[in-house]
């Protein structure tokens, strides 16, 4: 299924994501799941919140540069090879290539989900199912 | 338009006969009144008799900044106290600043030449300008309320700053020219989008930008930005402040106002007279003033000059965009830099905003080249290679206009400084 995702530019210096998690606390926002992409110099947070559309302008107001995108979110069984099964096989049979993903257990037991972006996310989801 | 048709569209050799007049009477007045210039004449086996012809001015010794400095506060004044009324002060980006005093008719001058200024740019007494140059020492604020008034346009002296409050009056008094810095003109089309005013819904047409170079791309980003039409002007503390020149309509290099400013350009380092075209150091002497003539002033600014005719009508002589100071260049691993060079670069890469810092400092005795470039809404991707291809696209782009590999760092909007004035391009870390 598709889901939007929020993604924030922040530079590594002390302080950057302590600002960006105050930013979505006072506002009560909570954040579903997380992955950080950096490298020496700044950070790609990204993030699927409780509520994307005000997540975005909160992060916003407090001076991030932000981007909202779809992604696919795709829930799979927690045991060993689901992740292959459910969906990295299906999308390299496919020819889909990944730009990237994170997954997360969900609170069900025995439940994962995973977020995943690729060019083209229409496709994806036919490839995948619900 | 055309303020002072008499003087700005005067025949070529009748404004050469009257630059020779005045220089004449300029070296003489100095002989007599300025022990600096006493000596320097002496120095240079000069006599007021023996400028002749206006090719003369190559023997005249050059007047440098450090010159105003060690004759810090009054050395160089050309009258008596009692006929100074205004004095104005650079603000010396190293040691005392330099001190320019007016007599009444140095005003007149001032207020005369602004006033061409603004009519060059388009404005009329119709017009209400909203001055955001500052007021105090510096000669922007009240060389511009002075030249508005001339014209008979309502001036606002806002002065800069309290952006929110500029907005403010430019919507409710019906601001329609701005003047201010170019830095400024973007801080204040930022805050616009911020508070969410749409400009193009005010009466804003026109803006007449300076006190700092600026490449033709940010001229293209302001005039993007706001819905304005960016006029070009140059002058600078030691010679009248504002005023010196300015473009006209077609936006084709500036005209210098030659009946009160004799141009020259020079070689930087062998300070060699160079021909019409030729790119080099702008020379001015002030072939008018009163308090505080100045002459052969090395200003450091790069530019050539084309006195080719213009549709405008004005005979005048026109200075191209300056596109770097002899000062503010680096030399980075012995290559010299214009920051000029640098922000032309980084608004030719797409996307990227016009606010950057150029930091430079010594590893192991190599010098680093480091340029932070913020990154917009506009270019950011939450794919990190994105970014890094952007990083990687300018780096390719500098290198290959200067000759050298910088390191870029993509930094988050905002976060560089803003200045209100002239913005602090350079931090410069080696110790030499
Ligand atoms: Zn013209």
């Amino acid at each position: 299924m598709k889901a939007r995702q929020v993604s924030v530019f922040v530079e590594n210096q002390p302080g950057r994501l302590v600002a960006m998690l105050e930013a979505l606390q006072t506002r009560n926002i909570d954040i579903r799941a997380l992955s950080v992409a950096d490298n020496a110099d700044f950070g790609i947070v990204r993030m699927i919140l409780s509520d994307t559309r005000l997540g975005a302008d909160v992060l916003r107001e407090a001076g991030f540069t932000v981007k909202e995108t779809t992604v696919l979110q795709k829930d799979m069984p927690d045991r060993p090879g689901g992740l292959l099964e459910t969906v990295a096989r299906p999308l390299s049979e496919a020819g889909i290539n990944l730009e990237y993903f994170y997954a997360f257990l969900d609170p069900a037991p025995g439940k994962a989900t995973i977020v995943i972006k690729v060019a083209d996310p229409e496709r994806a989801e036919r490839v995948l199912g619900p | 338009m055309i303020w002072s048709p008499k003087y700005e569209t005067m025949p070529r050799k009748d404004l050469e006969r009257l630059q020779l007049e005045r220089l004449k009477a300029q070296v003489a007045r100095l002989n007599e009144k300025v022990p600096f210039y006493r000596q320097a004449f002496l120095d240079k086996g000069i006599t007021p008799a023996s400028i002749r012809s206006l090719a003369d001015v190559a023997r005249l010794p050059f007047t440098a900044k450090h010159d105003f400095r060690d004759n810090y506060p009054f050395g160089l004044l050309a009258v008596p106290h009692d006929e100074v009324v205004r004095i104005h002060a650079s603000s010396g980006t190293t040691g005392k600043p330099v001190v320019a005093p007016y007599t009444s008719g140095d005003i007149e001058m001032w207020t005369e030449v602004m006033a061409r200024t603004l009519t060059s740019a388009g404005m009329s007494k119709m017009d209400i300008m909203q001055n955001a140059y500052g007021y105090g020492l510096f000669t922007g604020g009240l060389g511009f309320h002075y030249g508005g008034e001339r014209v008979g346009a309502a001036v606002i002296p806002t002065s800069t700053g309290n952006t929110k409050r500029q907005l403010m009056l430019i919507q409710d008094l019906g601001t329609t020219v701005i003047t201010c810095t170019p830095n400024y003109a973007l801080i204040i089309a930022e805050t616009a989008l911020e508070i969410g005013l749409d400009l193009k819904s005010t009466r804003l047409r026109l803006g007449v930008l300076g006190a700092e170079p600026w490449s033709e791309r940010m001229r293209a980003e302001i005039e993007a930005k706001l819905p304005i039409k960016a006029i070009d002007i140059y002058g600078l503390t030691e010679i009248v402040g504002p005023g010196v020149s300015v473009e006209c309509p077609h936006q084709c290099g500036m005209h210098i106002f030659e009946d009160h400013f004799l141009a020259e350009i020079v070689d930087p380092r062998t300070g060699e007279q160079l021909p019409y075209g030729e790119k080099g150091e702008l020379v001015l002497t002030t072939l008018t003033k009163e308090a505080l003539p100045v002459i052969r002033f090395r200003t450091k600014d790069i530019t050539s000059l084309d006195p080719s005719p213009c549709k405008c009508g004005r005979t005048l002589v026109r200075m191209s965009k300056v596109t770097g100071r002899t000062d503010d260049m680096l030399i980075v691993r012995g290559i010299n830099v214009f920051p000029s060079q640098i922000e032309s670069v980084l608004l030719e890469v797409e996307g990227v905003e016009p606010h950057y810092q150029i930091i430079v400092d010594r590893e192991h005795h190599l010098d680093e080249l480091e340029i932070w470039v913020e990154v917009s809404e506009a270019v950011f991707s939450d794919e990190m290679r994105k970014l890094e291809s952007l990083e990687k696209r300018v780096r390719k782009e500098l290198e290959s206009v200067l000759g050298i590999s910088p390191r870029i760092k993509l930094v988050e909007p905002k976060s560089l400084a803003r200045t209100e004035g002239k913005a602090k391009r350079v931090i410069d870390r080696r110790e030499l």
